[in-house]
């Protein structure tokens, strides 16, 4: 394993669970100022996003690993989820079509 | 060219990892899609219904908030366990990797309560006192999986812990251990938002 060298000390990894939890206290305060559902869905899922980026990038090391790693897991992952997205759209014409 | 070459001519080992830590990769790849497919249908069947149930009020919001600050804390725990482990102090590692089981056993105690409330309330995978039977359906197999999860990684944890102890895993171990606890972190961040603070929008 040549990649144990390149662990950031406990003061990095204490910085990014500080961020975390400053984010997640953010989706907390935004899930009380009752917004509409589409705005509070796209933000919290926004934030999601960049919390599972952090937690992947530094927690599970994927920053550090070889970029062909990054490369072979991530966009499959991302195209999939998004193709499983696309029938998204169909949930409100179900809505629609109720009697 | 050569930047290509360099980054793709790993011969026999294209990533330079050990075996154990790609198969965990790709467990959590094939996981992630089975999570994502959940959680997309759960957000189906809130939108196509009218009157999804919102049955966790401001006490469910601190408690779930209290269960995310848990998992949280238990990442970061996760991480100094590697990190012990990876300079050979055997008895930090053990230490830090027990802090991440407490983390995810007091997860577990507060999740096992919420399910307990609910079903006295009356919800099960079949109905509820609401409306909209699939509430139940969509939140109990949405949770429960993830439940399933952290059980079981509480006793891999558990597992790798008294292995390390005895010299019967390595520090590779604690860290392919450690993806799959962040992994279940990474999960709970968006079940979180989807489950219990989306129940508190109109």
């Amino acid at each position: 394993m040549g990649t144990d060298s390149h662990h950031p000390g406990k003061r990095f990894y204490l910085i990014v669970w500080i961020g975390l939890l400053f984010l997640t206290v953010v989706e907390i305060v935004l899930a009380y100022m009752h917004l509409p559902l589409g705005v509070m869905l796209v933000t919290l899922m926004g934030l999601s996003l960049v919390k599972s980026a952090l937690i992947v990038a530094y927690f599970m090391h994927l920053r550090f690993e070889r970029r062909s790693l990054f490369y072979t897991l991530i966009p499959a992952a991302v195209i999939c989820i998004g193709l499983l997205a696309v029938f998204f759209p169909d949930s409100l014409r179900a809505l629609e079509l109720r009697p | 060219m050569s930047n290509v070459s360099t980054l793709w001519g790993g011969g026999q080992s294209p990533f330079a990892i050990n075996s154990k830590k790609l198969g965990m990769w790709l467990f959590l790849l094939s996981d992630a899609l089975t999570f994502s497919a959940i959680l997309i249908a759960y957000s189906y069947v809130r939108l196509a219904s009218e009157n999804w149930p919102r049955p966790f009020d401001a006490h469910s919001i601190v408690l779930s908030s209290t269960m995310t600050f848990f998992l949280l804390s238990s990442s970061v725990t996760m991480v100094f366990a590697v990190l012990a482990s990876s300079r050979g102090d055997r008895k930090a590692a053990v230490r830090w990797l027990g802090a991440t089981m407490l983390g995810g056993i007091l997860f577990l105690v507060l999740h096992v309560n919420e399910w307990a409330g609910l079903i006295a309330q009356g919800v099960t995978p079949f109905g509820n006192p609401w409306g909209v039977p699939l509430f139940g359906a969509c939140f109990f197999t949405l949770t429960g999986l993830h439940m399933t999860h952290v059980t079981v990684g509480v006793v891999y944890l558990g597992v790798i812990a008294w292995g390390f102890n005895r010299g019967k895993y390595n520090a590779d171990d604690v860290e392919v251990s450690g993806l799959y606890w962040h992994f279940v972190d990474l999960v709970w961040m968006f079940i979180f938002p989807m489950v219990y603070l989306l129940s508190n929008t109109p």
